[in-house]
């Protein structure tokens, strides 16, 4: 296998299927999610489930609103949020985000507001994939269509993968051991369809396509809501600048990521490879010398 | 948990999703992993006191050496594979070499010093072919730093803000811990009189992990893992069982006893420092207040150009 | 609706994307609400309080479509000197008979005609001789069997068209009327009912004045929020007022749109599971009311509107079941038809089943031991059974209570004892069978067979064809009169090897077919003469020209904004209904923007996008002659043209149960006395008294709580089809209750505890969640606490739980006999106690409460 390039582990890379040896590859796909629109049905977690024949998560009343499913991993591969957020002065109704009552109805009854954010959440198939980074048995590959995806049959369970995500988003599945995570549909993209998820969410919170397409239709969608006073909404893994490189599935946020779950400036550690292994060279540096020095002087 | 009673604490200082982890809890199981951590270092710094003990002609040193070596290599690689999820695909481990992947570099140094140490201790303890099991001996010794001290760039090359944040000390935390268990063991077994190298370079190893340690520690809220609960204990049982060894070296002299308390002590040392290190990264990766804080603190910083902003929460 | 109606909101969240505001009405803050505007939080079961006080706030300000209402509604209608409301009898209108709980609707009819045609004075006379000759057997005949619901496509007939005055000044005038009535529903007042200030009342009142008019409409989504309540049909009722008045009705994004439920439950009331209506809203035929063909006929034939050819849909539908038997001289075979004698509805077979009256029973898709109120009661039922039969996917709560009922447990019922004989049948799914759903638009959505039903599950078609002809098959040969119906029904189709019927030869028969035997494509074709057989007048034309209708499936941007051409939607794939409103009396669009249907007067015909709901050539200048019939009937201004007068009603002169308008009673169970009328509930409701029936009284300290019942997005009704699903199941493990944090703190609830909730019925234990989106709502000085349940679960299933429909108590709207999905309840923390102390620890309740024995049969005062 090449040795990627320095300049390919981190910033800016506007094909990284081309950067991962493709000579000639579909355009880039990928997800923008828009939050704003998500009204929590779940439909896309089953749907994904149904499509890959992921097996259930357990059966576990968790208490956090309406998500029991909790969080992403190994047997959950799209997970819905929900952010239910006490609010004390409700914003006005016209802002278009949604209160509970007025202001006053909220004070008659000594009750605050309440706020609920619904988000689906799926590996980012980062630009930079950290978990592809360090997979020791190249497990985890990029996809002619610049997804990331692992392949079962190589994957040997190591879970140095699992650390790795900047996103906590790939786990090893405990009855199994090796590791899994949303494959973008590969073999749906295969065949030309929609990823699953994609195809069941109702109100098209769920947007597939060409990742530059998704930008330009995440940047207007995002543009209507500050012109109609939603100043909270803000574009996550949109940029191609950030520590990743940007994210092949990025999110239109009412709220400050890690509200969500999700990092707030995430980075792919192989940005740090080559200082790390520079001290670790000057590290095994030092113990030769400690060892020779040992060795030196007066025989004792 | 009641919003109402939420509400009612004070003004957390981050927010979160109901307190969830963000990043995943790596699944590296313990002890395994820093057993290998631990093992690594170990026999990686033996390498180098036996090839030393070798060429200084200190052959009780050198065969102790060579064991904790060869024996280092095989336990950690034990353990490796028991920590596996699927330990019958091991082998996958070298379909590639990737530069990226520390653990891929890591199955690279791995495998061939644990041939070469194990031929090496092998020749030793037979006396066949011993001039093959001096230069099995040589090549494992050239191998043994990189194998002490790669450890941390597996650690270190992931998202745990514990572990990646202190990407540049640790290698010589997990260097020096190194050579203070070899000093430590050969310590513990080698005569006296040929033990002087054991000493020095267990001193010499806390010294440098003592130093590298101290530099974690000033990383403020990154470092706070590596000072409380269960990690900080085990690190400051580290670092005082690392002084305590050290100044019975110094003071002990040749003294078998003192010097046999010492080597355990060192032994102890690098054990809870490797166990320390692990289950401080793994803490941070529980809480996600040591992703969130730290990198609201980065963004604040970038977008106020580099100014030191506080706007966490 | 983003709970239960996740796909069909999509059009919600669409057209929040163009601008449009979203108002929700809830008790609780739902995924709904979440995506609202606005979110209004009410109290359970006062809706028709708030909706009142919208109503006043319009009528007050003047602010209606006073060009709509006037031409297009009857509010200028002037009505009968007897009439008495509400406000002249606290709570009561006129007619109202304590004895039997009902109403004579006689006096809430227009005043008669100054000259009267012959035949209106003729009807007149009729009704004077009914109101001497005690006439209000008839109307009791009429309530229990619930034959208003055979309106389902038009309204009740009245005599006469009556006197109007368009200046609406007369004070007994229509308009006049509503306004009275609903001046008592102030600001004031629905805060002290509902619980929503008076700012939030005038929001939502002044954001729908704003949006409607000429240049807007404003549209009204409902399901069973309202619909499940003893004034469930009321509250619907003040709707339409209110859309009316605000010329929201016939126009494009106006109307009131039911949400339905299961996927085809508009296809089940168009061609009916419910025993009072055949296909198509005819009548179920009564015993005594209806002794020939022209009886059967006399109520609607005639009249003006699409009504008026009620014989030539009803004569069709006999030649449809006989076919060759059916012939003029036999009436069309309509002496077979089953007969009905009263209420034969579903609480009230229960009831028989339970007095040993009903012997054997069909569940055919229904999981009634968990998804009825009263489980008990249900499963008391079955357990009193000769022999039961059960169709489902799965083995569900309904087929196995006799061994592992709640009342095993408690020792109510003994397995040993039960006799019932279950006889569980494994049925094909939607996916492993062919057929059309009819959606909430009364649009059919053909599916094909996607995968081969497992193991003997077979499809209902392939069932009741084969009982068909295993029953005629011992018959045949029978010369007894009784089985003539049988051997004499038309029972043909082609089957394949399975013996299962070929779905479109069924939907070509619903269709219809002309005297060449070819699929008619337009109910007009139908005739009285028996040339033509239909099985069901509403859906002719969904094989016209010998396709399948149904099956269409142009996607939307490749057609006009109609998409006239995916699926079918009865009537005639018309749309929108009533769409001549949405052009003014002269023809033209109210406004360029909302322009749907318009007159074209060069080609002398109505057009536009969709199928216009009007005789296509009438003009609107059009005035029928004296005496004119049918159709010939409607003038050119008269958009309603399935109403007898051509108007929307604000004002019901016939076909409700419990009044001409809507009124706020307080729910069956209720915290508090009704602030608005000494009446408490609603008189003419329909009460079942058997012994597992008890009511709480209203306003005890004992059950000082509201409880209401709903659905998660991730269940599906009784559970049969979510609960056995790992991943549904995954997503909401277990019961639950929700509460507010000021309730959790009052009774010691604590988030993710359990609670135990008492009503007289039983105790079920739930985990509790404490939420702010149940909040505590503030009616004048008190406040009062909801608790949320949603009701899906039950002992079976991948995690068994008790089910929330054990608390619920069966009292019914007069109308269409639908149990209240609210009632008051005790929260306690805790499991429930087990076993026998279970019944005791209810019945202590039940003596703190002072409940009787037995509620008095049928409806009260
Ligand atoms: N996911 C899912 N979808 C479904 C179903 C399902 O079980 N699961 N069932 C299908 C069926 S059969 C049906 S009938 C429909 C029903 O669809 P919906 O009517 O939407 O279902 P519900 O959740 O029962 O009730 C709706 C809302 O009414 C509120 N509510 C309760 N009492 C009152 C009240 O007095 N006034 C007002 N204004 N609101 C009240 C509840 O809080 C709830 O949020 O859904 C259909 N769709
Ligand atoms: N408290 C309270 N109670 C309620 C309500 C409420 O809001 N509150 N809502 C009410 C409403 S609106 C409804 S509709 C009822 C629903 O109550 P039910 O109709 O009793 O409940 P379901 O679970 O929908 O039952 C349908 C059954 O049909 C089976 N089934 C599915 N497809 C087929 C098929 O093709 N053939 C056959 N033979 N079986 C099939 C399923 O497995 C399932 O068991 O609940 C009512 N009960
Ligand atoms: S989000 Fe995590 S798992 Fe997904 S591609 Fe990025 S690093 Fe890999
Ligand atoms: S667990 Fe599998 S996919 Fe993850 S890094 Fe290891 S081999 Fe690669
Ligand atoms: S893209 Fe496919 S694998 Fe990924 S979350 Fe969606 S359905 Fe699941
Ligand atoms: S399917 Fe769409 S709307 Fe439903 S939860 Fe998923 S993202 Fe949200
Ligand atoms: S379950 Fe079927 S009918 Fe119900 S919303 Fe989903 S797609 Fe529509
Ligand atoms: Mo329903």
């Amino acid at each position: 296998m090449s040795t990627p390039v320095e300049s390919s582990l981190w910033g800016r890379l506007d094909d990284p299927a081309a950067d991962a040896g493709y000579a000639d590859h579909p355009k880039r796909k990928g997800f923008f999610t828009d939050t704003s629109v998500c009204i929590g049905c779940k439909a896309c977690e089953v749907a994904c489930k149904e499509w890959n024949q992921v097996p259930d998560d357990g059966f576990l009343l968790t208490g956090m609103s309406y998500d029991n499913s909790q969080q992403l991993g190994a047997s959950t591969w799209r997970h819905v949020a929900f952010v239910e957020k006490p609010i004390d002065v409700p914003a006005p109704v016209d802002l278009g985000m949604p209160t509970i009552g007025s202001e006053d109805q909220g004070a008659v009854s000594g009750d605050a507001g309440v706020r609920w954010l619904m988000s689906s959440d799926v590996c980012k198939h980062c630009t930079h994939a950290a978990c592809l980074d360090v997979c020791p048995t190249g497990a985890l590959f990029r996809t002619e269509f610049g997804t990331v995806v692992v392949q079962p049959d190589v994957c040997n369970g190591c879970g140095y993968c699992v650390p790795a995500c900047p996103y906590g988003v790939i786990d090893l599945r405990k009855e199994d051991g090796r590791a899994f995570k949303c494959t973008l549909c590969y073999d749906r993209l295969k065949d030309d369809q929609t990823p699953a998820c994609a195809q069941a969410c109702p109100t098209e919170s769920i947007q597939f396509g060409d990742l530059d397409e998704l930008h330009e239709r995440a940047d207007r969608r995002l543009a209507e809501l500050h012109e109609k006073g939603v100043d909270v909404a803000r574009l996550y893994g949109r940029d191609p600048e950030d520590g990743v490189g940007g994210d092949g599935a990025f999110f239109l946020l009412l709220d400050e990521p890690e509200v969500y779950g999700l990092p707030p400036d995430p980075v792919v550690t192989t940005r740090d490879i080559g200082s790390i292994w520079k001290h670790v060279g000057a590290a095994a540096g030092a113990l030769v010398a400690v060892g020779v020095a040992s060795f030196l002087g007066r025989r004792r | 948990m009641s919003f109402r009673e939420r509400a009612m604490v004070p003004e957390p200082e981050f927010e979160s999703y109901y307190g969830r982890p963000i990043l995943k809890q790596p699944t590296w199981k313990t002890p395994d992993v820093p057993l290998y951590l631990f093992l690594g270092g170990l026999a990686g710094a033996s390498a180098v006191l036996a090839e030393g003990a070798a060429l200084t002609g200190r052959p009780a040193l050198e065969k102790v050496a060579r064991l904790a070596a060869a024996g280092g290599a095989a336990g950690g690689t034990v353990a490796l594979v028991h920590d596996l999820g699927r330990p019958e695909r091991f082998l996958n481990m070298l379909r590639v070499i990737k530069p990226t992947s520390p653990l891929s570099v890591g199955s690279f140094i791995l495998a061939p010093f644990g041939a070469l140490a194990g031929a090496a201790a092998a020749s030793q303890v037979t006396g066949v072919l011993p001039r093959l099991g001096r230069l099995a001996g040589a090549g494992a010794a050239a191998l043994g730093p990189p194998l002490a001290t790669y450890t941390a760039a597996l650690v270190a090359n992931t998202a745990v803000p514990a572990w990646h944040e202190a990407h540049r000390e640790l290698p010589f935390v997990f260097a020096g811990s190194g050579a203070q268990a070899a000093g430590g063991l050969a310590m513990m077994l080698v005569p006296t009189d040929q033990a002087g190298p054991a000493r020095r370079m267990a001193l010499g190893g806390a010294a440098v992990e003592i130093l590298a340690a101290e530099g974690i520690l000033k990383k403020g809220l990154v470092a706070e893992p590596y000072d409380q609960g269960r990690p900080g204990k085990l690190m400051k049982v580290a670092r005082f069982a690392t002084a305590a060894a050290a100044a019975a070296t110094v003071v002990g002299g040749r003294s078998r006893v003192l010097s046999a308390l010492a080597g355990a002590t060192y032994l102890t040392a690098s054990l809870a420092t490797r166990f320390g290190v692990f289950e401080a990264g793994l803490e941070s990766a529980r809480d996600p207040k040591y992703v969130v804080v730290p990198q609201k603190e980065r963004l604040a910083r970038k977008q106020t150009g580099g100014a030191a902003a506080h706007t966490a929460g | 609706m983003a709970e239960a109606h996740p796909v069909g909101f999509q059009w919600v969240v669409e057209a929040k994307r163009r601008g449009a505001t979203i108002i929700h009405v809830d008790p609780r803050f739902t995924r709904t609400s979440a995506l609202a505007d606005v979110h209004v939080p009410i109290r359970a079961g006062s809706d028709i309080a708030f909706l009142g006080g919208l109503v006043n706030h319009v009528l007050s300000n003047d602010a209606d479509f006073r060009e709509y209402v006037v031409a297009y509604t009857n509010a200028a209608n002037i009505v009968d000197s007897d009439f008495q409301d509400t406000e002249d009898l606290d709570g009561l209108f006129s007619g109202y008979d304590p004895e039997s709980g009902h109403y004579d609707p006689t006096t809430w009819r227009y005043e008669p005609p100054e000259d009267p045609t012959s035949d209106e004075q003729e009807l007149q006379q009729e009704l004077e001789h009914e109101e001497h000759e005690g006439g209000s057997d008839g109307h009791a005949q009429a309530h229990l069997a619930a034959q208003s619901e055979a309106r389902g496509s038009g309204g009740a007939a009245v005599p006469w068209k009556g006197r109007r005055d368009e200046t609406l000044q007369h004070p007994r005038c229509v308009y006049q009327i509503l306004k009275r009535h609903f001046s008592r529903y102030t600001p004031e007042m629905v805060q002290e009912v509902c619980g929503i200030s008076p700012e939030q009342l005038r929001q939502v009142a002044e954001s729908l004045v704003a949006n409607s008019g000429r240049e807007r409409t404003a549209a009204f989504c409902y399901a069973v929020g309202w619909t499940q309540h003893t004034t469930g049909a009321q509250m619907i009722r003040t709707a339409s007022i209110l859309q009316l008045l605000l010329g929201n009705i016939g126009r494009p994004g106006g109307g009131i749109m039911a949400l339905r439920g299961h996927a085809s439950i508009q296809g089940s009331t168009d061609i009916p599971t419910l025993f009072n209506i055949l296909p198509g809203y005819l009548p179920m035929r009564h015993a005594d009311q209806h002794q020939s063909l022209d009886q059967w006929l006399a109520d609607d034939e005639g009249k003006a509107g699409f009504w008026g050819e009620s014989r030539s849909y009803a004569v069709s539908l006999l030649k449809s079941y006989w076919g060759d038997a059916a012939t003029p001289d036999n009436d069309f075979c309509f002496d077979y038809l089953p007969r009905v004698t009263g209420d034969h509805s579903s609480y009230t077979t229960v009831k028989a089943q339970i007095e040993g009256r009903c012997k054997g029973y069909f569940l055919v898709g229904e999981n009634p031991a968990v998804g009825s109120a009263n489980g008990k009661m249900q499963r008391l039922g079955l357990a009193n059974l000769d022999w039961l039969v059960v169709r489902d996917l799965q083995m569900i709560e309904s087929a196995t209570f006799w061994k592992d009922g709640p009342e095993i447990e408690t020792g109510e019922l003994v397995t040993e004892e039960i006799g019932t004989e279950v006889f569980f049948l494994p049925a094909a799914s939607h996916v492993e069978k062919a057929g059309s759903f009819t959606q909430t638009q009364r649009m059919l959505q053909w599916r094909d067979k996607a995968v081969e039903p497992p193991g003997d599950a077979r499809s209902e078609l392939q069932f009741y064809f084969q009982l068909g002809k295993r029953i005629r098959q011992k018959l045949a040969g029978s010369t007894d009169e009784m089985d003539r119906p049988l051997l004499d029904l038309t029972w043909d189709y082609p089957a394949d090897e399975l013996g299962d019927p070929e779905p479109e030869t069924v939907l070509r028969e619903i269709n219809g077919t002309g005297p060449d035997g070819a699929a008619l494509s337009a109910y007009t074709e139908l005739k009285a003469d028996g040339s033509t057989a239909c099985g069901c007048w509403i859906y002719c034309g969904v094989y016209a020209d010998e396709t399948n209708m149904a099956r269409r499936r142009k996607p939307h941007w490749e057609q006009n904004q109609v998409a006239p051409e995916w699926g079918w939607v009865w009537p005639a794939n018309r749309r929108i209904l009533y769409n001549r409103a949405s052009a003014a009396p002269d023809g033209s669009p109210w406004s360029e923007r909302k322009r749907y249907i318009w007159w074209d007067a060069d080609e002398g015909k109505w057009t536009g996008d969709d199928v216009p709901d009007f005789i296509p050539d009438r003009s609107p200048d059009y005035v029928p002659e004296d005496g004119a019939k049918g159709p010939a009937a409607i003038r050119g201004t008269d958009p309603f043209i399935m109403q007898t007068d051509g108007k929307g009603w604000l004002f019901a002169t016939v076909g409700l149960a419990d009044g001409p308008m809507p009124t706020h009673y307080e729910p069956p169970e209720s915290p508090l006395p009704n602030p608005l009328y000494q009446q408490q509930n609603n008189p003419t409701r329909r009460s079942l008294a058997t012994a597992s029936n008890p009511l709480n009284p209203s306003y005890t300290e004992v059950f000082p709580y509201v409880f209401t019942t709903y659905r998660l997005t991730e269940h599906h009704t009784a559970g049969g089809m979510s609960r056995t699903l790992p991943y549904l199941t995954e997503l909401q493990p277990e019961p639950f209750c929700e509460v507010s944090p000021r309730l959790a703190a009052e009774r010691g609830l604590e988030h993710l505890g359990w609670a135990t909730i008492v009503t007289s019925r039983t105790a079920i234990e739930a985990r509790v969640l404490v939420t702010d989106r149940v909040r505590s709502l503030r009616l004048g000085d008190r406040t009062i606490e909801q608790i949320g349940l949603p009701y899906h679960w039950g002992p079976n299933g991948l995690v068994p739980g008790d089910s929330p429909n054990d608390l619920v108590n069966v009292t019914m709207d007069p109308n269409v006999y639908i149990q209240d999905k609210v009632g008051t309840c005790d929260i306690r923390p805790g499991r429930r106690p087990r076993g026998s102390a279970l019944t005791a620890y209810v019945e202590e309740y039940r003596r703190r409460a002072g409940v009787e024995e037995t509620t008095t049969e049928g409806t009260q005062g």
